[in-house]
């Protein structure tokens, strides 16, 4: 399923919103959980999961093509952790 | 910065301040959209949105585990589980306000 297939279903269930308002809904979601994780907030929605920003140190690395040692700087990353609810309805549990 | 928990309810106030939807009517599509992702993944078929991440869902075989309070080994059962790949865009705007700038690809 895609962003827009999303919509689309959600559009289809509420037949009395306008398919630029489910949209726009959508788009809000992702952008405050975008935001919060920009901030270097968590995102914690009981059931579905939980985002979160991990720091990955900085390290010497390599480059796997040429084998010429470089430096990767520290940075960030997004890791998303799956609800226990969503865990259970995933394994046939619910 | 750092110690905030974004919540549903934080989710559901955006949606009722950008679109005009009650609050109770913005809260319900909160959760049915966060529903049509969770049963879709659940049907074992992965969810993309774009410039956000994506979400698959990956077969874990039997593996033998330990509980980590009594050391004790346990067998642990085949399970299926979500991955999330964040997107570039998501990435990039992360590490663009955290310090550490997009490194080389590597």
């Amino acid at each position: 399923m895609t962003k827009s297939e999303l919509i689309a279903r959600i559009a289809e269930k509420n037949p009395h919103l306008f398919h630029r308002d489910v949209e726009r809904i959508v788009a809000t979601i992702f952008e405050e959980i975008s935001s919060a994780l920009s901030g270097g907030d968590r995102v914690e929605l009981r059931g579905f999961g939980a985002f979160s920003v991990k720091r990955r140190d900085a390290r010497i690395g390599r480059n796997p093509r040429t084998g010429e040692t470089v430096r990767v700087q520290e940075k960030h990353i997004p890791y998303f952790k799956t609800g226990k609810e969503l865990r259970e309805r995933l394994n046939g549990k619910v | 910065m750092a110690d905030k928990t974004v919540t549903r309810s934080h989710l559901t106030e955006a949606v009722y301040q950008e679109v005009g939807l009650s609050r109770n009517e913005s809260a319900d599509l909160v959760e049915a959209i966060l529903e049509e992702i969770s049963s879709t993944l659940s049907g074992g078929e992965p969810v993309k949105i774009s410039s956000f991440g994506s979400f698959g869902v990956r077969m874990k075989g039997e593996r033998v585990g330990r509980n980590p309070k009594t050391g004790e080994e346990v067998t642990i059962t085949p399970r299926r589980v979500i991955v999330f790949r964040p997107s570039h865009v998501l990435k990039n705007r992360i590490n663009g306000n955290l310090g550490g700038t997009p490194g080389p690809a590597l």
